[in-house]
């Protein structure tokens, strides 16, 4: 008895040495990609969808991706300015691109290695947030409009951005909670320019989103999923492709866009920032998430549009037909998209912001 | 040679506490004392302190509020348990114990699908036809979540105190006259003081601070100091600021300590748990 024991010892010994020892042996020539996202921005495989993490390191057996997510272009960035991470990918909206770009916090990329960027339309070139279209790849884009529940709000009260103040649901609002996209609000309510640098406007604004507080059931990014989901909440304004997905699960959730005042249009790009270690990895990964293949099965299952003629053709024709997902010309001509901002007005907006969450 | 063991042997903690406490302490103070922007040497953000007072006075009302309800509800349980037997006593000390072996993010996330309008509780008072109450994004829901979730950092040193007290005294006591009420009023109350003021002392401060329960649990308007120190980091991009505020949290609470060990004096057997 005694003699088997042992026998079982040494040999679980060797063999976790052995596990060990492969485990060493294959770590060498492994390369790990730290891609940092959106939280519900690729596909994961649910229902049957992509997954588009375990599909890349199929392709690439000797890169392994560690994915982390955040709920805001604020978060990644404030987490990305304190240093001490390493980063490889990285996916800001056009504004934030924009005031990375101008820190100093992105790198240029090399083409060489992104052969699908070809695909990118022209029309998601040449923007005001990288003219040169050197240190990002668009990934998708979208539209923000107001989300709400047909079963229990009134028609009647869908008129513009002013819902998010109705008092009669008082309690039953979501409201963003992060600082640009909250402002925006404001500024299309107020009719301001939605790139003011003015300090009387951004505070008018402020005052404008101190007093929808009240009626605020809660700021929220990513839990709006659950809350609206399951009729928590009724009213909430986010983004398009993000709807496409709630009203799966719920099918009385509606989505309008304010098309008189206006309403964000905005694009969500690829970028390496400076703290990147594996360069040429994030990079195949960047063209990987090009392909149109990939790109359609990825937004098909996120919702979002894609930014490549060429990925229609595999889409769900359904969902190549959205208006929502893609909207025509006559809808989008209210449309503007957030630029970047001179440092300053960022303080400043985020700290008038603190003041609205905090106060 | 036995004091040089000792010191010998106590060295790595005073390194663990000096790389892990002091040195972050300076950091904090250091960014305290920096402008955000330009990194220089300010006063500025202590001045941005005066517009978190509400806030700070909020948390400190609702931390006490906590506190008090965990005493009401804690002393009496703890009573009980040390008058059981031994098995029993061990048996409940456990079960104080095992709600904190669970995922406190867990367990307050478990009171929101309780509590919401669309929850549970509302759920079965609209089959019976009443609601939907409003519980969820009240101060209510925020101090029921801090009593729930420190309930038991009341329970356990009061215990440990009560448990402790010469049962001698008690008869003594009897048989000099008094009868119940006097006995609990006139001995075992006194003599238990110093686990209610550590029991205290453990649900005030990490209510104070915490961030979690009233983002949760909370409205727009209960917002808390520890949500507003939060924020400057994660998303606000001013840890200056955070830090300032983090300084002020201190500093409140070893005043809120210093207060208690002079009320607890000279009381040898201080109720402190592990």
């Amino acid at each position: 008895m005694k003699k088997a024991i042992c026998l079982f010892l040494a040999l679980c010994l060797t063999f976790g040495c052995a596990a060990m020892l492969s485990g060493c042996g294959s770590s060498k020539d492994t390369t790990t990609l730290y891609v940092y996202n959106w939280g519900q921005y690729i596909s994961e495989g649910d229902d049957g969808s992509l997954d588009v993490i375990a599909a890349f390191e199929e392709a690439y057996p000797n890169i392994k991706v560690q994915y982390s997510t955040y709920d805001s272009n604020e978060i990644m960035y404030s987490k990305l300015s304190n240093g001490g991470i390493t980063v490889d990918v990285i996916i800001p909206s056009d504004y934030m691109v924009g005031r990375m770009r101008q820190e100093g916090m992105l790198m240029e990329l090399n083409f060489d290695n992104i052969p699908n960027y070809q695909y990118i339309d022209e029309s998601y070139k040449n923007t005001s947030y990288d003219p040169e279209n050197k240190y990002s790849v668009p990934y998708t884009w979208g539209t923000v409009g107001i989300i709400y529940n047909t079963k229990y709000v009134d028609e009647a009260d869908v008129t513009g951005w002013e819902l998010l103040w109705n008092e009669k649901y008082a309690g039953k609002i979501l409201m963003f909670d992060n600082s640009r996209d909250a402002f925006g609000i404001a500024e299309y309510l107020l009719g301001y320019d939605v790139n003011t640098t003015d300090e009387a406007e951004l505070k008018a604004c402020a005052d404008k989103l101190a007093q929808q507080k009240p009626v605020v059931q809660q700021y929220v990014m990513d839990q709006i999923f659950d809350a609206m989901e399951n009729e928590e909440a009724w009213i909430a304004p986010y983004y398009a492709g993000d709807y496409l997905t709630m009203v799966e699960e719920n099918p009385d959730l509606a989505f309008y866009q304010p098309q008189e005042q206006g309403f964000n249009i905005f694009i969500d790009a690829l970028c390496i920032p400076t703290c990147c270690q594996e360069k040429e990895a994030a990079e195949l990964f960047i063209n990987f998430l090009c392909d149109p293949e990939i790109c359609a099965a990825n937004l098909d299952s996120l919702g979002y549009s894609v930014p490549m003629t060429e990925a229609k053709q595999y889409l769900d024709p359904e969902q190549a037909k959205n208006p929502i997902a893609y909207p025509s010309e006559e809808t989008l001509r209210n449309a503007t998209s957030f630029n970047y901002l001179p440092e300053e007005t960022s303080r400043y907006m985020e700290s008038l912001f603190m003041e609205v969450r905090n106060g | 040679m036995k004091k040089n063991n000792a010191v010998l042997l106590s060295t790595p903690y005073l390194l663990w506490m000096a790389a892990f406490t002091l040195i972050p302490l300076g950091v904090v103070c250091y960014y305290a004392l920096t402008d955000p922007a330009t990194g220089a040497f300010s006063l500025r953000n202590l001045r941005d302190l005066g517009m978190y007072l509400p806030v700070l006075w909020q948390s400190i009302v609702y931390s006490l509020a906590a506190a008090a309800i965990c005493l009401v509800l804690g002393y009496p349980v703890a009573y009980y348990i040390a008058q059981c037997g031994q098995t029993a006593q061990k048996l409940l000390y456990m079960l104080v114990m095992l709600p904190m072996c669970m995922s406190f993010l867990l367990r307050t996330l478990a009171w929101v699908g309780l509590l919401q309008d669309t929850g549970i509780i509302n759920t079965l008072l609209g089959k019976l036809g009443i609601g939907p109450l409003r519980l969820i994004r009240t101060p209510g829901a925020v101090i029921l979540g801090m009593v729930y979730n420190y309930l038991p950092y009341m329970i356990l040193p009061l215990y440990s105190i009560i448990v402790k007290i010469d049962r001698r005294l008690i008869e003594a006591a009897e048989d000099l006259g008094c009868n119940g009420v006097q006995v609990f009023g006139r001995v075992i109350l006194p003599l238990s003081v110093p686990g209610i003021l550590s029991g205290l002392t453990m649900v005030f401060v990490p209510s104070v601070s915490t961030f979690y329960i009233s983002q949760k649990l909370g409205g727009t308007d209960t917002v808390l100091i520890g949500d507003v120190i939060e924020r400057q980091f994660k998303q606000g991009n001013n840890p200056n600021l955070g830090a300032a505020l983090s300084l002020v949290l201190m500093v409140l609470v070893f005043v809120c300590t210093g207060i208690m060990n002079r009320f607890g004096g000279d009381s040898e057997e201080g109720g402190v748990i592990v």
